[in-house]
């Protein structure tokens, strides 16, 4: 039997704030059982949630469609989070979120400290950017971003004083006392954005939601694509950073209760959040382990049985969803006066010699991380950023880290099987497993003959991109590419 | 660093499962059905299966070169329709009449089309169906452990002199769907039929086999339960109720029609194939349904016994349009715990 400490763990969560550890927790991996069938009986959902009693006693809490890769995260889901040493010079894009782009507002050969504001926008869909490093800044010119363009970027060189310049204060009174517009602004002044990979400006999601009557606030800590695990470790291991963050956006929002979506593939994730987040209002509902079950779209629907309308945000159906690590980082920016200058980074992959979580400097060049977890075992023939299904392929491995980059793979080249002469077999696994129930084979053929018309006969402008019917597809046909394509060309 | 990174569109992770891995689950699925034809029939349904795999893997490669196109066999699904073919061709045929029927299913029917994926009808049964222009042929079929058994080298049917020989005259049998159609029950055990100890084509005898077969493609993944049981069961429903033997609700005649002729081969074989059956599970439903009334109809009212093939030939036109009926509920739209927008 592992002993499990969670006293120590917490003391871990000192790299990122000092919470109180006041309840002191001694828990075996043999009572996990018991915790996390308590959870899962769902006595989680029934008041908050449309679904009837024996409803919830006979759904899945799950949604349609989906698959069940191969998740490899057995290489990383026990590994504590490490932190990485401070890279010599940080890169930072000042363009890591959804909306404006930054302008800088320093100037070369000025000195700035951890947590000083480098770019900011005054547009509304915007937010600012710190400074990961303490040092000179040394160029402000574009470089390689995730995206696979070149984006104005400002380049540290670090003094390693590691001497901070925190844009915020810490909230000194009580945090009952906060409100909304106070959160509001401390979600923007800290540079907070989505992390589970939209990139969306976290406060422009709080003043959308505000505005709109929320009914369910739903934490994010699914994490379904394979090989991430750095939300499962953030859950173990700084579980009281989520809640209180979680509960800080329920205070934004005028709710006491929220939901927090775990997959029961993380059994002690589940515990270490249920222990904490007792009396909290919170309650834990493990979903069914499937791709893609941290979709925005599938988790409302695995939770709540209500489905986003086309062309409809999940705020009009009274849903709000945050990502587990978003939470966390609110919670730090409000009680330690934190901007959002680091996030953590599962590095993992076939190529990578000894895959791990990593607390990583929003702008490290990616082959830091790499050297850190030991190089590479041979020759990668891709690199990933983000989770495999969903994320984007990398040139170079001197790209920079940005505040969305929840993991890093490298691969050598098993991971997928090609077709030289992709064919359509009609066999329809493509439909089966479509989570917005659409029918990629059919979108497939029109697309191929830029009958782009057609395309949207067959709702492709509802397609996620989650990648589910290119991973079945037997004649390997390249889907998704052709949905991207269709999306782009749609008729008006 | 130098080093060569691919950088594509995601997803980055694919299943193994490829054409070519469905296709060997299918060829592997139908080995016992094999073995089985080869203890009822002797080593003339091995040798025949051989020349039709072997005559489609030549015609479709032959065509491959003149179109000027990459040879496709390797794919696997030649191996597939030359199976099949084999399947539903009587044992004592000559060997040039497989021959035919692969030129038939692999050129007409599958190349000429396009190649894989992109045929209408089936080409295994389409070729069946061609082959029928050789009624006699196709309608002889022998009693299964003959002694002595068939020649394999030489043609079994036929004397130098153009008759039906007396050896053929002696060894074959009516299949008991012609029992049935004349309304009356075969002699012939419910048990026999089951296991294959009957006349038929090669692979159509044994029921027992093909549900083996059929059930390791269900655990495979390869095949949906829609078209089996949808198929099965409506041919087991109308039988049942209206039986041809008079009267209504007679149990020996439902178990009868559903285990003499091609009914369980067509249903986990023929009328499963991707690329002729319709891709949404609603669509593989009524698809099953209709096949099953039809070839009921056709067994009851058409001038051959057997109805199966032709059933599915029928329903693969209907494909497309089954598939646009059957199109999924847009997501977000009319579910069952939809919200009203803006609320």
């Amino acid at each position: 039997m592992i002993s499990f400490n969670f006293k120590e763990k917490f003391s871990q969560e000192s790299v990122f704030q000092n919470c109180d550890i006041d309840k002191p927790f001694e828990i075996e991996y043999n009572i996990l059982g018991s915790l996390y069938l308590k959870a899962a009986a769902g006595k989680t959902r029934r008041t908050v949630f449309v679904f009837t009693e024996t409803e919830v006693l006979f759904l899945a809490f799950s949604f349609k469609g989906g698959i069940h890769p191969i998740y490899n995260k057995d290489r990383t889901y026990a590994s504590p989070i490490e932190e990485l040493p401070a890279p010599e010079e940080v890169v930072i894009p000042l363009s890591q979120h959804i909306g404006a782009p930054c302008a800088p507002v320093v100037s070369v050969g000025e000195k700035v400290g951890i947590g000083q504001i480098i770019g900011d926008s005054d547009a509304n869909l915007s937010c600012p950017i710190h400074s990961s490093v303490s040092g000179t800044v040394k160029a402000i010119s574009p470089h390689w971003h995730p995206s696979g363009v070149k984006v104005q970027s400002i380049v540290i060189e670090n003094d390693f004083e590691d001497t901070r310049n925190d844009s915020i204060e810490p909230y000194e009174g009580d945090f009952d006392d906060l409100t909304p517009s106070e959160i509001i602004s401390y979600a923007r002044d800290s540079g907070i954005v989505g992390m589970g990979g939209a990139a969306f400006p976290l406060h422009a999601k709080l003043r959308t939601a505000f505005d709109k009557k929320i009914e369910v606030i739903i934490i994010n800590g699914a994490e379904c694509e394979p090989f991430i695990t750095a939300d499962h470790r953030a859950m173990v291991e700084y579980p009281r950073a989520i809640i209180n963050g979680a509960k800080l956006i329920m205070k934004c929002l005028g709710k006491t209760e929220a939901v927090i979506a775990i997959e029961d593939n993380k059994p002690d994730a589940i515990a270490s959040i249920t222990i904490i987040a007792e009396d909290s209002g919170i309650r834990v509902c493990p979903v069914k382990t499937k791709y893609p079950q941290g979709g925005e779209k599938q988790l409302i629907k695995a939770i709540t049985g209500r489905e986003v309308p086309p062309g409809k945000l999940p705020m009009d159906i009274g849903c709000a969803v945050f990502n587990v690590d978003t939470c966390a980082s609110l919670f730090r920016a409000v009680s330690k006066g934190r901007p959002l200058t680091t996030r953590v980074c599962t590095v993992s992959g076939s190529a990578v010699a000894n895959p791990k979580n990593l607390l990583v400097r929003v702008g490290t060049p990616y082959y830091e991380l790499f050297d850190y977890c030991g190089g590479f075992t041979e020759e990668p023939y891709k690199i990933i950023s983000g989770g495999p299904m969903m994320g984007s392929a990398q040139h170079s491995v001197e790209i920079p880290v940005i505040k969305n980059t929840s993991a890093l793979l490298a691969f050598c080249g098993d991971e997928e099987t090609f077709d030289e002469k992709p064919t359509c077999l009609h066999c329809g696994k493509c439909i089966s497993v479509c989570p917005m129930r659409l029918m990629p084979n059919y979108i497939y053929m029109h697309a191929e003959k830029e009958e782009f018309g057609e395309c949207k006969k067959y709702n492709v402008q509802d397609c996620i991109e989650c990648g589910c019917c290119s991973y079945v597809c037997p004649g390997r046909l390249y889907l998704v590419q052709a949905m991207r394509m269709a999306k782009g060309h749609l008729p008006r | 660093m130098a080093q060569r990174l691919l950088v594509n569109s995601s997803p980055h992770y694919r299943s193994g499962e490829t054409t070519k891995t469905v296709m060997s689950d299918v060829v592997i699925a139908m080995l016992p059905i094999l073995v089985g034809a080869v203890i009822f029939f002797g080593f003339r349904a091995l040798t025949l299966t051989l020349v039709s795999v072997g005559a489609c893997l030549a015609f479709e490669t032959l065509f491959c070169k003149i179109a000027k196109k990459k040879n496709t066999i390797f794919d696997g699904s030649a191996i597939v329709t030359g199976m099949l073919l084999a399947f539903n061709l009587p044992v004592a045929v000559p060997y040039w009449l497989a021959v035919v029927g692969a030129f038939f299913a692999i050129v007409v029917v599958k190349m000429l089309f396009g190649g894989l994926g992109k045929n209408i009808v089936n080409p295994a049964l389409a070729a069946r169906a061609f082959l029928f222009s050789w009624p006699t042929l196709m309608t002889t079929y022998v009693k299964p452990f003959v002694s002595p058994a068939l020649p394999i080298f030489s043609d079994p049917i036929f004397t130098n002199g153009g008759q039906v020989s007396d050896y053929i005259d002696s060894i074959s049998t009516a299949t008991p769907l012609k029992a049935l159609k004349a309304g009356v029950l075969s002699d012939v055990d419910v048990m026999d039929m089951f296991i294959g100890n009957t006349g038929g084509c090669i692979g159509e005898v044994s029921a027992a086999l093909i549900l083996l077969g059929g059930i390791y493609l269900l655990c495979r993944k390869v095949i949906t339960w829609h078209i089996p049981v949808t198929y099965i069961g409506t041919v087991a429903l109308v039988t049942f109720i209206f039986p041809l033997t008079g009267g209504h609700f007679d149990f020996e005649f439902m178990l009868q029609s559903l285990f003499s002729g091609g009914l369980f081969l067509a249903a986990f074989f023929m009328a499963t194939d991707y690329t002729t059956s319709p891709a949404t599970p609603k669509g593989r439903v009524i698809f099953g349904i209709c096949c099953g009334l039809l070839t009921v109809f056709l067994r009851y009212y058409s001038g051959y016994p057997e109805g199966a093939s032709y059933s599915i030939l029928l329903m693969n036109m209907l494909v497309l349009p089954l598939d646009r009926l059957t199109k999924p509920r847009r997501y977000g739209i009319g579910g069952g715990y939809h919200v009203e927008s803006g609320k």
